[in-house]
């Protein structure tokens, strides 16, 4: 029951984009560890401009 | 043993399936439960997913899952991300379901409850969730390129151009109709016009919370803005109980249309994470919440259906909007059974996401089943009411007359019997001074969720539900306005961009102020015809829109068949080529009508002809007189932009059929632009935590 809750509130930040810098985090450790990685708020900036350029909602 | 055990379970399906289907079509009695509606829609869309899904997949598109996708292939961290399916389903969800299949079932509920029923089913298991399902197919398979690009690359530089244009034109008319949707459910209603506004604030207030106070916080932020938007219904009720301030908000209709004007412009100009990105979140959430809601409501109270089977409106003289059963429910109803816009989210965020072919048919089909789904309830919901009072509430004062009086004793002359008391009951409440001509759905929905909450969850707060309901309509039309007028700007700007390279320069104020402005007042125009139209304007906007929207729709079907076609899968191409010969149809007729009808409630052109006439003998009403030169004009524009979109959607389809029949001929076309195979490298797990 409680990993089903874990489960359910990990499927809530994914769907949220609440844990966006960890997964960056997570990519940038993975393929890029030669730079040091952006500040929190400066690659939310960009992650939010990104996410709303273009069609993202229908009618 | 098992699969004996597994076919008579399909089998059951299929027969209880049947049987509820029939038990719709053929009751003639005084009333249905809905359970009968939530069976029929359950069995249909399990045995097409397991079977219609599952055969296209397998054999006509021939998913392969050693496949990469882009998302593996292009993995950057941000856009192009593997993500688990549940995940992708969750984002193609909250992107394609808007308000679309919550207004148009209303709609067309003045035909009775039938046509629209069946046509949400059918058309979407053989129509929308296959175009969507192909369409992410198409572009998973070509580096997740949209569909304007696509149709460029395989079908040529017209099949391209249309898309773009199709796309831009359907945006300006859907967020004019979704705007007079919400003028109608405001106008001289201070607790919804005070809801509504309260939402601007709220979404500023989560926006600087992500923004500044605690960055990328995006949960808690939201959780902040949702207790505030639930306030706020508390708080438009006390506003107005409260005299002095019940006037701030208590506005005529064109008043509302203008600010909603200068909301559009001043979201569009407006950093995207101020204002538009936290409404987003906003209405996501209470979207997904409310509809939930309404499911678990429905299911636990089992209403019952009081609106007949068919009503004498299929002939064409419905009060909502003009016109025959045939073509017009299916152009009425366009989200929920088949919506061309899903076609531009299936080649955009979602392949971007996918991280296995396989998962396509979860993510295509069923996303757009459970949004047929939704249309469902909304059926459900507005046929749920007394049809008397569903039809105060939705007829426009042009037809049924100004007075109560007149609008109550013309509706009960129908077979629809309703009282004035009757409706000030209901209006009491629901908190509103009055229930009578709120055309455009929303009020109609929001008194069907209302009476079904209610009684699920506590008769005492009729009043809070209705605004509650009203809020969250709004909430995510407004969404949409500011993304639609958001989108509309890049496009111009790159469509500008040509002619003048600067206008291309997204932060380039002048152009941004240019552009924006340009996009808000052309929505701004169509709404604000619809606002002085004494019918409604929802009878000239919603079919329109359903032309628009199901023209895309044929857009993204032609691409879907030429391709089949070019892949040598000729025998499969009627997969795509039906639901298109369909929608030519349908798109056509409708359009032909609107334009060569001689029904002064139907045809644009003969409306304007009996204006003019009326106008040159002196038969109109002053006040009538004085704008009736403006509504000529206005159902002349109509008329030639109908005739647009239909000569669009001609020459689209017979390029398509140019391509097709010079492979088929052997001639050289266009390549396939698909991307080469590369074998995938993903570890099942890790994919799928």
């Amino acid at each position: 029951m409680l990993g089903k809750l874990k489960m359910f509130w990990r499927m809530v930040r994914r769907l949220s984009g609440d844990d966006a810098y960890e997964r960056y985090l997570q990519h940038h450790a993975a393929h890029h560890q030669a730079d040091t990685p952006l500040g929190k708020e400066v690659f939310f900036k960009q992650w939010q401009d990104e996410k709303w350029n273009g069609i993202k909602r229908c009618c | 043993m098992n699969k004996l055990l597994k076919n008579a379970i399909w089998i059951l399906i299929a027969a209880l399936g049947a049987a509820a289907v029939g038990g719709i079509a053929l009751n003639r009695g005084e009333s249905i439960n809905t359970l009968w509606f939530i069976t029929a829609a359950l069995c249909v869309y399990a045995i097409a997913y397991r079977f219609y899904a599952v055969w296209i997949a397998a054999t006509v598109l021939a998913v392969d899952e050693t496949r990469a996708t882009p998302a593996e292939r292009l993995d950057n961290g941000r856009d192009f991300v593997p993500t688990n399916k549940w995940i992708v389903f969750g984002h193609h969800f909250a992107a394609i379901a808007g308000p679309g299949p919550l207004v148009g079932p209303t709609l067309a509920a003045q035909f009775g409850y039938l046509p629209g029923t069946l046509w949400i089913l059918f058309g979407a298991v053989l129509g929308g969730c296959v175009q969507d399902m192909v369409t992410l197919f198409l572009s998973t398979r070509r580096d997740a390129k949209s569909l304007g690009q696509m149709a460029r690359d395989e079908l040529g530089a017209l099949g391209g151009t249309a898309a773009l244009i199709g796309t831009f034109a359907i945006m300006i008319i859907l967020i004019a109709v979704l705007g007079l949707v919400v003028v109608n459910a405001m106008k001289h209603s201070p607790w919804a016009t005070a809801t509504v506004s309260a939402t601007i604030p709220i979404a500023m207030i989560v926006g600087l919370y992500m923004r500044s106070f605690r960055p990328g916080q995006v949960l808690e932020a939201s959780a902040l803005g949702v207790a505030l938007l639930l306030l706020s219904v508390v708080g438009g009720g006390w506003i107005d109980r409260n005299e002095t301030l019940r006037v701030w908000f208590d506005h005529e209709g064109l008043t509302l249309a203008w600010a909603v004007m200068a909301y559009g412009f001043a979201a569009a100009i407006l950093p995207v994470w101020l204002l538009l990105a936290p409404r987003d979140y906003l209405s996501t959430y209470v979207k997904l919440g409310t509809i939930t809601l309404l499911a678990v409501a429905i299911v636990m109270l089992q209403p019952t259906v009081k609106m007949p089977a068919l009503t004498q409106f299929i002939d064409g003289t419905g009060p909502i909007f003009g016109g025959k059963l045939f073509p017009f429910v299916f152009i009425t109803i366009a989200c929920g059974a088949i919506s061309g816009f899903h076609a531009l989210i299936a080649s955009g965020t979602t392949p971007k996401l996918l991280s296995n072919e396989r998962d396509i048919r979860m993510i295509g089909y069923g996303g757009m089943l459970l949004e047929s789904f939704v249309a469902i309830m909304a059926m459900m919901a507005a046929t749920v009411l007394d049809p008397g009072v569903f039809f105060a509430i939705n007829s426009p004062a042009g037809v049924v007359g100004k007075e109560a009086v007149d609008a109550v004793a013309k509706i009960s002359s129908w077979g629809f019997p309703v009282t004035v008391e009757q409706m000030q009951l209901l209006a009491n409440q629901m908190g509103e001074a009055t229930l009578f001509a709120r055309t455009g759905g929303a009020p109609s929905l929001a008194v069907g969720m209302a009476s079904i909450f209610g009684s699920a969850f506590g008769e005492s707060m009729l009043a809070l539900w209705y605004h509650f309901a009203i809020m969250f309509e709004a909430i995510f039309i407004l969404t949409t306005l500011d993304a639609g007028t958001r989108v509309g700007r890049f496009m111009l700007q790159d469509m500008l961009g040509n002619i003048w390279p600067k206008m291309a320069e997204t932060s380039w104020t002048p152009s941004v102020i240019f552009t924006s402005a340009l996009v808000v007042a052309s929505w701004g125009y169509f709404l604000y015809i619809g606002v002085i139209d004494p019918n409604g304007g929802v009878n000239i906007l919603w079919p329109l829109f359903g032309i628009a929207n199901q023209m895309l729709a044929a857009i993204a079907l032609c691409v879907a068949t030429g391709i089949l076609v070019k892949s040598g899968k000729l025998k499969y191409a009627w997969v795509t080529g039906l639901p298109l010969m369909w929608l030519v149809t349908i798109t056509s007729t409708a359009a032909w009508e609107k334009i060569a009808s001689d029904n002064i409630r139907i045809g644009f052109f003969s409306a304007a002809n009996d204006l003019a006439d009326k106008l040159a003998v002196g038969a109109l009403p002053p006040e009538k007189a004085a704008i009736a030169p403006k509504l000529i004009f206005n159902l002349h524009l109509d008329g030639w932009l109908t005739l647009f979109f239909v000569t669009l959607l001609w020459l689209i389809v017979f390029d398509m059929l140019r391509v097709c029949s010079r492979y088929l001929a052997g001639k050289p076309v266009l390549p396939l632009a698909e991307s080469p195979h590369s074998p995938s490298r993903l570890v099942e797990d890790w994919v799928r935590d």
